[in-house]
């Protein structure tokens, strides 16, 4: 091979690099390990992290993954297409995404939606971008105090360096307060409100007139929320939004330590040429069959580079793929099922928790669906009763702060875990740290 | 690749109360009872009924309409579709990765943590940067993250004025996206006839209003540019920085460093030169690196380590600390995790001399490629090449066949399309990046394709303007597509196509 180049070496391909420029010395890196080293090292690694029976949620929730799901986005031709640039020998790919944009369209109540987007905090982002871009002179955007501090953090990063500003309208009581949202519209130059439902809380908020506030003001309305709720709960489209836009991950996707998760977004088809990321169209091929294509392309950045509605190119299609799959199994009953053993679960746990009298709800007269927040009325602190369920192999949940915590159950946590995880609460509340003494029964 | 369309729609599969699947009961209900009827969705989602062998076929059936790097040779020039190694997804679905939640307490994920340090720093060894954050989801994610980086350090200097990137008129067409996203306006500069930065118009275009200028290098012509050191000093003199995208960094590995050549930020595609599978289109991952000095701009959270009494723990940073200029949060938590597992996994699996030798044969593949076809198509860049290499079309293009109709031949025989139309610099672009996980026989095989097609066209150039005509479907409506966009099933059950 090298001859047919007319060279005599490896090194002659780089005679181009400047020496100074060269790598004088070998990387400071391992030698080759072999597969069995390789496997050996991770399972080692892997004893180090101590996995827990899971009742945090705050937007990554750990819900039942059906073995079917995992056995195809395994399957190679899958994992290792690229981006369906050729239709003719992509069809797998394509169609995935079309139903995958059917069923998110379904969930969402909203007509249309896109391939993928990388997760639900940047989602979040791009539909604030979406908002500003389609308002074209307005740079100012609402976000409720109830929308998850993570996307919110995300939001405001975006934001910044895309010269919007984003104003918070503030909670009362655990929900958005509606009349200084209202207000806050008067000024006449806000582009979108974005507005999360369950909220951060796990309270399902009322958003009953919301949306002709907004679009009084000329302003698009973005709501967020878990996909698998969506399964049950009122959707964007109902309440109005123009766009959804958030974490697909519930669709029983792995926890994995944060990703790789699914941002979805979806909106009313009038706004279809500012949707960023790709889509995916039905049309006829030279024969006259029905098959699938990418489309709308003119709006993406390989074509309108600095002009494209965002820069997002690859980003979660397996994902997609990993949800369609999820959604075809579980169906609508499915995920209605998935729903109420999972508020079933988690009314159950409040109402133990407060008979205890160690917790509160703190917001009692609000509606959830499987996530609640619990003050901490006793002396010891949270912190330690954290402390104490992370060395039974139980993650108790999220501190919101010293005395609070945001507590969730899903269709993963059994009855006998949910009582031992009252039975702890019970026994922290009267006793000391040093004395509370843990029979090995009672660990997950 | 199964050549017969499978082409069914799940929704089409569809019978009434069939079911896939089987869910735990706790023994507590009542769950929804107690919410009010207008917080409720008023009807169920139209999603599909089916049995579970009735989901495995269908999406089985689906696959094998799908052509990826396991089906055969892809050698789609800038996106290095190198071989996925099987022991990387194994790797990725240890269960003591996959169940962890991002909020467990530090002590509990000291693994998790310590793979995503293991990998940082090695990323910052090859790249020749200081640090690597791993939270960018994507190459695209990572370029906006690196831009953000720039921003941060110019405002932390009370530098405001610094609006615009400059990048080259060859560059992805993410750079000028990601600039745009960032908040910076892009300034194009243009390319010599070989490919390279032209020097003499980057000169005036420096200034107090640059904030970065943004390179590949090698660039997408696969040309090396030998004219960084000098580039840098100019660009750094203004008060500007270096961004490197990383996409083509496959062929440098173990030859030369982004840090030592100049650049000040970098991001690398995970799933490009990194060997994870690119999903048909994600979950990729894109790290961004900084040199010293830096850090401190990274993104939320990082990842530290710490020595206690002999032991090292590794702990989150959330950037308290570090004031006002920190860049913030892109990203839920630690970026594409997963990924990441399969990334360091790789690095190990080659290791030092594995991860040199891969960047070498790369490059030797590539010419090996052109040597054997610049007879038949045209070499606009004549030199020799890294990755990758760009024809411009045939050589002999009086037949009037083009590079699409070579691409779309080229499926024909079975060989993924090369990348096509980019860059944008030659009105025929066929770019080729064959990686180094291809044998001799591979690339034989793939030559001798790209022979018959030239012949083809000048013997029935009406064939190779057909083509395809073996897959499973045939070129597609892309105007009708476009002009009357059908998105959904929904959509789909209104019209013709039903």
């Amino acid at each position: 091979m090298l001859d047919c180049c007319g060279m005599h070496s490896l090194e002659e391909l780089y005679s181009d690099v400047p020496d100074s420029l060269k790598l004088k010395r070998d990387y400071d890196i391992e030698p080759q390990m072999s597969e069995k080293e390789v496997r050996d090292f991770f399972e080692e690694l892997a004893l180090r992290n101590q996995p827990l029976t899971c009742f945090a949620g705050a937007g990554f929730y750990d819900h039942y993954a059906p073995s079917v799901v995992q056995s195809i986005i395994s399957r190679s031709e899958f994992l290792t297409a690229y981006t369906p640039y050729q239709p003719e020998i992509s069809q797998g790919t394509l169609q995935y995404i079309f139903e995958y944009q059917t069923m998110m369209s379904q969930l969402t109540g909203l007509e249309v939606s896109n391939a993928s987007m990388y997760d639900g905090t940047t989602a979040v982002a791009e539909a604030m971008m979406m908002a500003v871009a389609n308002a074209r002179k307005k740079n100012r955007v609402l976000a409720s105090a109830t929308l998850n501090p993570i996307y919110r953090e995300v939001v405001d990063t975006y934001a910044h360096y895309h010269g919007i500003v984003v104003d918070t309208i503030p909670e009362t009581d655990g929900v958005t307060d509606l009349e200084a949202m209202a207000e806050m519209l008067g000024s006449g130059d806000v582009a979108g409100v974005i507005l999360p439902t369950p909220n951060y809380y796990g309270i399902l908020e009322d958003y009953t007139g919301v949306a002709d506030t907004v679009h009084a003001a000329k302003a698009l309305l973005i709501m967020t929320a878990p996909a698998s709720a969506l399964g049950v709960i009122r959707t964007p489209g109902e309440w109005g939004a123009d766009i959804a836009a958030g974490e697909a991950q519930s669709l029983g996707m792995p926890l994995n330590f944060g990703g790789p998760y699914l941002g979805y977004m979806c909106c009313k088809k009038s706004l279809i040429r500012k949707l960023p990321g790709r889509i995916v169209g039905a049309t006829t091929d030279a024969d006259g069959q029905r098959v699938f294509v990418l489309t709308l392309q003119a709006r993406e950045q390989h074509i309108r580079r600095d002009k494209a509605t965002s820069n997002i190119c690859s980003n979660q299609g397996l994902m997609a793929l990993y949800a369609s799959v999820y959604l075809s199994l579980m169906g609508a009953a499915g995920l209605r099922e998935v729903n109420e053993i999972s508020a079933s679960g988690a009314h159950y746990l409040a109402r133990r928790l407060e008979e205890t009298g160690a917790f509160e709800l703190k917001y009692p007269n609000r509606p959830f669906l499987n996530e609640f927040v619990v003050k901490f009325k006793g002396e010891v602190k949270l912190a330690d009763f954290m402390d104490v369920c992370t060395a039974c192999g139980c993650l108790p949940g999220v501190m919101l702060s010293e005395n609070e915590l945001l507590v969730c159950v899903t269709e993963m946590r059994t009855k006998a875990e949910i009582d031992r995880y009252v039975w702890r609460a019970e026994t922290f509340s009267k006793a000391t740290v040093p004395s509370f003494n843990n029979p090995k029964n009672i660990n997950d | 690749m199964n050549r017969k369309y499978y082409g069914k729609v799940i929704f089409e599969l569809s019978r009434h109360g069939r079911r896939g699947y089987s869910l735990p009961k706790n023994g507590c209900d009542g769950g929804l009872d107690g919410i009010p009827e207008q917080l409720m969705r008023s009807s169920d989602p139209v999603l599909p009924e089916v049995d579970e062998p009735t989901v495995v076929r269908h999406y089985n059936n689906m696959s094998t309409n799908n052509f990826g790097v396991d089906t055969g040779f892809y050698p789609l020039g800038s996106c290095t579709m190198k071989y996925n190694p099987k022991i990387n997804e194994e790797i990725s679905s240890l269960p003591a990765f996959t169940s962890l939640h991002p909020f467990q307490p530090s002590a509990t994920v000291q693994g998790a943590l310590e793979a995503y340090y293991m990998l940082q720093s090695k990323l910052s060894e090859i790249g020749g940067m200081a640090e690597f954050t791993l939270n960018p989801y994507a190459g695209a994610h990572g370029e906006l993250t690196g831009l953000m980086v720039i921003r941060a350090y110019h405002e932390s200097r009370g530098d405001m004025a610094r609006t615009k990137v400059i990048v080259p008129d060859s560059a992805h067409g993410t750079n000028p996206a990601s600039a745009a996203v960032a908040g910076l306006k892009v300034v194009e500069v243009k390319s010599l006839p070989d490919g390279t930065v032209d020097i003499d118009a980057l000169r005036p275009l420096l200034d107090e209003t640059v904030a970065a200028v943004m390179m590949t290098n090698p660039n997408t012509v696969g040309i090396f540019e030998h004219s960084i050191p000098e580039i840098a000093e100019m660009v750094h003199a203004c008060g500007a920085l270096m961004y490197y995208d990383g996409a083509n960094l496959n062929p440098m590995l173990g030859v030369a460093r982004p840090g030592d050549m100049g650049f000040d930020v970098m991001h690398i595609n995970l799933h490009k030169t990194f060997s994870t599978p690119h999903g048909g289109g994600g979950p990729g991952s894109g790290p961004v690196g900084v040199r010293d000095g830096l850090q401190q701009f990274l993104p939320n959270p990082r990842v530290v380590k710490r020595n206690v009494s002999g032991d090292s723990t590794f702990e989150l940073d959330f950037g308290t600390e570090k004031g006002p200029h920190a860049l913030g949060r892109i990203s839920a938590w630690l970026g594409n995790f997963a990924v990441e597992l399969r990334a360091l996994a790789y690095i190990l699996s080659l290791g030092r001399d594995g991860l040199k030798m891969a960047g070498a044969l790369a490059t030797l593949n590539a010419n090996y490629v052109k040597e054997s076809l610049r007879d038949l198509y045209e070499l606009p860049i004549d030199r020799v090449c890294k990755h990758e290499f760009v024809f411009d079309g045939l050589a002999d293009k009086s037949s009037g066949v083009t590079t699409l109709n070579i691409a779309k031949r080229l499926l024909d025989h079975g060989f993924h399309a090369p990348t096509i139309y980019f860059p944008l610099l030659f009105h025929e672009s066929l770019m080729i990046e064959p990686t180094e996980t291809e044998s001799k026989e591979t690339l034989d095989d793939f030559i001798a394709v790209m022979r018959d097609i030239a012949r083809e066209a000048v013997e029935s150039p009406e064939t190779v303007k057909n083509a395809p005509l073996e897959t499973p479907v045939r070129k597609p409506d892309d105007t009708a597509a476009a002009l009357n966009p059908i998105v959904t099933f929904t959509e789909l059950q209104n019209t013709a196509m039903a």
